[in-house]
């Protein structure tokens, strides 16, 4: 047997499920999922990495769409697998697809936004597609699977 | 088949149906629209990601 330096894989899930603070907040007073919620955002919003919550700023407005977006359904515990003594991914997709339905949204968009609406609607992550507009129809964004490979969000040791 | 368009439901069969694609490294998007005397009336759209986004953690060495 050897040691080998690596992050832990069981840290990763644990990441995503906010066991560990190394700070001093915040403070959970719960130990129930959290409500995490999908916006969309015109094309001339800057929406990127730099995004610290979720702004109404140039986010897609029309018939049938409430500002904010929709929730996301969160029905998978997030996972971590190890794939090796050095890497594992610790990774978690929502459990159905984001649907709008019954919308006309006449400005281009081409963002959606997940973020947390439990945490002062802390940011998560920004996802990017062609622009699109709908006019009295659906817009859906299908989830990929939830796999090591292919999960929306995946955090990784290399 | 009845859709639903700015002016109610309206059956397809009075519509003019248009459908596309775009399948790239990003994205694989379908799009369906219905257009009523060229006026369009209902459009939209399916997208399935290919990329997402991830995170790499590192534990750095301490020698």
């Amino acid at each position: 047997m050897s040691n080998t330096q690596s992050m832990c894989t069981s840290f990763l899930g644990q990441l995503l499920t906010a066991t560990h603070n190394f700070g001093t907040a915040p403070t959970r007073g719960t130990s129930a999922a959290d409500t995490f919620k999908a916006a969309l955002y015109v094309t001339t919003a800057t929406v990127n990495a730099a995004t610290t919550a979720y702004s109404s700023t140039n986010e897609v407005t029309g018939t049938g769409y409430t500002a904010g977006g929709i929730a996301v359904t969160n029905a998978n515990a997030p996972t971590s697998t190890n794939s090796s003594a050095t890497a594992g991914v610790g990774y978690w997709t929502p459990s159905a697809n984001l649907v709008y339905s019954t919308v006309t949204l006449t400005t281009a968009f081409d963002t959606v936004l997940i973020y947390n609406s439990s945490q002062s609607n802390a940011a998560v992550s920004v996802h990017t597609f062609g622009a699109q507009t709908i006019t009295a129809g659906t817009f859906t964004l299908t989830m990929p699977t939830n796999t090591t490979t292919s999960a929306l969000l995946r955090l990784t040791t290399t | 088949m009845l859709v639903n368009t700015t002016k109610g439901e309206m059956d397809d069969s009075l519509l003019v149906k248009k459908k596309g694609s775009i399948d790239n490294e990003n994205e694989y998007t379908t799009w369906v629209e219905y257009y009523l005397d060229d006026e369009l009336v209902h459009r939209s759209a399916h997208v399935t990601l290919k990329k997402s986004p991830f995170m790499d953690l590192i534990a750095a060495s301490m020698a």
